[in-house]
């Protein structure tokens, strides 16, 4: 009787918040949006017009046209292309970074949150601290001292970002250990592995989900400032970063290899943008606005 | 308050400490040294560059010296402009950070907290939907890109504001606006957040309740409220402001201490590497200790806990 | 000549979920220096009758759909904005249920106390905190000069209620409207507060229109009671004549829910059933489901509020017909 009411309300409660997501229309094209970047991501090596490194000397930098839909850069490479094979790069270090993030800011916050008392209150100070400082500068330092090795890149960006997601994590397990109903399922002695998966991870992926959809577009913002800065994702790759650099130095003569990079980095974190702030209404459990 | 106040001021100074010691060993450790790039130079003109500079002393050697330099505040010569001192170079750049961080936050304060209280007065209508889009826009769209952006509209095609250097006032507008525009954005959206929840506030009705204008309810009660997620961000704010700074010095080519910095870090400058990050870290957590004591001051209920 | 008079007054909540008519045709007076209580459930509309009087209604999903509200010269539902705030906090003020809440804290008691004063009379400073500091004394706060400087939150809960009413009283408005004014208090404290209203309003010589859900506070306070279910009043009579010969069943059956009304180890009475929902249309009584007395022609039309004794007026069928 009890475990058909449990299962009831945890159904109803994502139900919910399903529900209301799906009635954001702003997250709903973020999440459409999102869904086309990361197909078209996916199938480029089968889809890319021309071949990623192909040039054109003869040609070099053109206009938009049918040939290329979107011109072709001062070597003759079509824009399309390099735009798709750089949103690869851009997203695949985005969520690999996010990744990393969630790993270390999930463990450090369940951590400190299960353990409390003066452990937490110690590793909490220091994530005060941390807060406080501009990590962008060390990541520049780490670059720069230690290759531009893209593993580097991912470790080096989602350190910036596991603060926030530990404070979160840790904020949620604390919350939750006093709940009576972690109580009563020590009481009854279920074990300690049934009361975390069971109990504690459902009600911690809310706020976690929202903060990783959020974290993606902020961690994709380092990665192309970093290139931009000749820090980041270095040729033969390619990044939206970059490419967006390649197109800032040629400017006046060549607008559309600025424009286009630019567009599809911008319309990639306004999806995320919009999808995170429509979990996150969704998830709230005050339902703001109704 | 004194007492808060000293306590937080005291504890910066391990963080810097702690911060010293690992830039210190992290840039040392590092492959390749400062001088690397200069292949045109004998051995024993390198060897002589090497003591100048005190690089062929073993390294906890150098840690030490460099520790003991610290506490007279000497941060050392740069390693890629002989004849200045980092401290100089640091004086020279960061006035003009300084000059074009505060316009951009004016820039931010001014639109955002505009945007955001206009927007929170008529909730989910266009006055509210309006604004907060393009504040959206404002959130999505790189420093890095909009820069450019606005190079090309108002520098090139337009031609009506200079495009590079900070020789006048107006070659600081575009440059400020673009570092700014990001975090208008945000403030937009925290000021909007904050004034719709104190809005809600039973003591609003109150206030109207007594026969005030909207105008009064709104900014004399409602505003000291509402602005306070705006107050708390202005820690990370600065933070960002700074790395903001790197990128907009750059594309915009203001002699400011963030371009100094990039460079320095190409350039392999330890010391200037070092004596910067030093500084900008120094300055943060100064700053985060004066936004916490604003805060506390701004709320009379936290002001009474801590005494 | 009634201080107030209000003439069917309908306030609607255009929601997602249909319309909800909080009040729906609520018509009563209140005459000057007299104590008029509105009693009823919570969800009964009384609140909302009062914040619709100055205006107070959010009106994105709120509007006043109909009605007169006669105060002086002055239809307040009809005048204009600048009207209608000369006339909040200066002739009629209003109190609130929760101090804890209902005060800012923000600003010092003393800056919110002296607000009304500097807004509707121009007072300066000096001679406004000098009021306020003689109205804090005389709602019963020691050291008033020193409490004038201090913050919300360092006051009891009796006391920022005492605070409220100093606030709501400096201008000498010529109605009080208190909106549960003691609900959020202690026992104890709410026996001071209501004896506090009402020397303070023989002192000012002023009307108040009480607001409870609380039978035991109108007896003791007010000269007449209004008794409001679903958006409507359905019995209206001066205090005595209601609690010696209620003439509705409906407050026959609150009457008789009183702990007090029962012998001691008898199960409470409740009365069955539940308040409507005030978003569908209500045919007939709204009482009906609910009422012991229900005959079919309850369900029909519309039972207007009628005097059936002096004074003293019902608006159930069966007792405008005698049946009851």
């Amino acid at each position: 009787m009890d475990r058909v009411v449990q299962v009831e309300k945890g159904a109803s409660l994502w139900q919910d918040a399903l529900h209301r997501l799906r009635q954001n229309k702003l997250a709903v094209a973020g999440l459409a949006i999102l869904a086309v970047m990361v197909a078209a991501a996916l199938v480029t090596p089968w889809v890319a017009p021309y071949a990623y490194d192909a040039q054109d000397l003869d040609l070099g930098a053109a206009r938009p046209s049918a040939r290329h839909w979107l011109g072709t850069d001062q070597l003759g490479r079509d824009v399309l292309t390099r735009v798709l094979y750089g949103g690869r790069i851009s997203l695949m270090v985005g969520f690999a970074a996010t990744a990393v993030s969630l790993l270390v800011g999930v463990l450090y916050g369940a951590t400190a949150g299960f353990l409390g008392g003066r452990t937490d209150s110690l590793m909490m100070r220091i994530v005060d601290i941390l807060y406080a400082l501009p990590f962008t500068i060390f990541v520049i330092i780490l670059m720069v001292f230690f290759g531009r090795n893209i593993i580097l890149l991912f470790l080096a960006i989602g350190a910036v970002q596991w603060l926030t997601m530990a404070r979160i994590v840790r904020g949620q397990v604390m919350s939750l250990r006093n709940t009576e109903f972690v109580e009563a399922a020590v009481l009854m002695g279920f074990s300690h592995r049934r009361i975390i998966l069971r109990h504690l991870i459902p009600n911690v992926l809310g706020p976690v989900i929202v903060y990783v959809t959020l974290t993606i577009p902020n961690v994709m913002l380092i990665e192309a400032f970093l290139s931009f800065l000749g820090l980041g994702v270095q040729a033969p790759m390619s990044s939206w970063g970059l490419l967006i650099k390649e197109g800032a130095d040629c400017m006046e003569e060549y607008p559309w290899l600025l424009l286009f990079p630019s567009i599809a980095l911008s319309i990639t974190l306004f999806a995320l943008n919009f999808l995170g702030d429509g979990l996150r209404d969704a998830l709230d459990p005050r339902g703001a606005g109704e | 308050m004194t007492r808060f106040v000293a306590r937080r001021i005291l504890e910066v100074i391990p963080v810097l400490f702690v911060i010293v010691t690992l830039v210190f060993f992290m840039i040392r450790l590092a492959p390749g040294g400062p001088f690397d790039a200069e292949r045109n130079v004998s051995d024993e003109i390198l060897r002589n560059l090497e003591a100048y500079y005190n690089l062929d002393a073993p390294l906890h050697r150098q840690y030490l010296d460099y520790l003991g330099q610290l506490l007279w505040g000497d941060l050392g010569p740069s390693f890629k402009y002989p004849g200045w001192s980092v401290n100089e170079l640091i004086l020279t750049g960061f006035p003009v950070s300084l000059e074009l961080g505060l316009y951009a936050l004016l820039v931010a304060l001014g639109i955002g907290l505009t945007a955001g209280v206009v927007a929170s007065l008529k909730p989910n209508t266009l006055r509210d939907y309006v604004p907060m889009s393009l504040a959206m826009v404002g959130i999505c769209i790189p420093n890095f890109v909009l820069g450019p952006l606005l190079v090309l509209a108002f520098g090139l095609w337009l031609g009506w504001l200079p495009v590079a250097g900070w020789e006048g006032p107006s070659y600081k507008i575009l440059p400020a606006i673009t570092l700014g525009a990001g975090y208008a954005a945000y403030i937009a959206r925290l000021s909007r957040g904050g004034m719709l929840e104190v809005l809600a506030q039973d003591f609003i009705r109150t206030a109207r309740a007594k026969g005030l204008t909207e105008a009064r309810v709104v900014l004399r009660h409602g505003l000291r409220g509402g602005l306070q997620p705006v107050v708390s961000f202005l820690g990370p704010a600065a933070a960002g402001l700074l790395s903001g700074s790197f990128v907009v010095e750059t594309i915009f080519q203001v002699p400011g201490l963030g371009r100094f910095f990039i460079q320095a870090a190409f350039n392999r400058d330890y010391t200037m590497i070092l004596g910067t990050v030093l500084f900008y870290a120094a300055l943060i957590l100064m700053f985060n200790v004066i936004v916490d004591v604003a805060q506390a001051w701004l709320d009379p209920r936290l002001r009474d806990e801590i005494g | 000549m009634a201080l107030l008079e209000v003439d069917d007054l309908r306030t609607h909540f255009h929601t997602r979920n249909g319309v909800v008519r909080a009040v729906d045709g609520v018509s009563f007076a209140v005459e000057p220096r007299e104590t008029l209580g509105i009693v009823g459930e919570s969800g009964s509309g009384k609140s909302v009758t009062a914040y619709s009087l100055l205006g107070l209604i959010p009106t994105p999903p709120g509007r006043i759909e109909s009605g007169r509200a006669q105060f002086g010269g002055l239809d307040l539902l009809r005048c204009s904005e600048a009207e209608r705030r000369a006339v909040r906090g200066k002739r009629i003020s209003m109190i609130f249920q929760d101090p804890m809440t209902a005060l800012n804290p923000y600003m010092t008691v003393g800056a919110q106390i002296t607000e009304p004063l500097r807004l509707h009379e121009g007072r300066s400073r000096r001679e406004a905190q000098t009021r306020a500091a003689d109205m804090l004394e005389s709602v019963g706060i020691q050291d008033a000069v020193m409490r004038l400087r201090e913050y919300p939150h360092r006051f009891s809960g009796g006391m920022r209620q005492r605070a409220m009413i100093a606030m709501a009283l400096i201008t000498s408005p010529e109605l009080l409207i208190a909106d549960e004014p003691t609900t959020a208090l202690d026992v104890t404290v709410q026996a001071q507060i209501l004896a506090l209203i009402k020397r303070m309003q023989a002192a000012l010589g002023m009307a108040v229109i009480l607001i409870t859900h609380d039978l035991g506070v109108i007896a003791g306070t007010c000269d007449r009671v209004v008794v409001m279910y679903a958006g409507r009043i359905l019995e209206s009579a001066a205090t005595r004549d209601c609690f010696k010969q209620p003439r509705h069943p409906y407050t026959q059956a609150l009457l008789a829910s009183l702990p007090a009304a029962h012998v001691k180890g008898e199960d409470l009475y409740t009365i069955p059933g539940m308040p409507p929902d005030l978003s569908i249309e209500i045919e007939g009584c709204p009482f009906a489901p609910r009422c012991g007395h229900v005959v079919e022609a309850c369900r029909r039309g519309r039972p207007a509020l009628e005097e059936v004794a002096r004074g003293h007026a019902s608006a159930c069928l069966r007792v405008q017909a005698g049946e009851l």
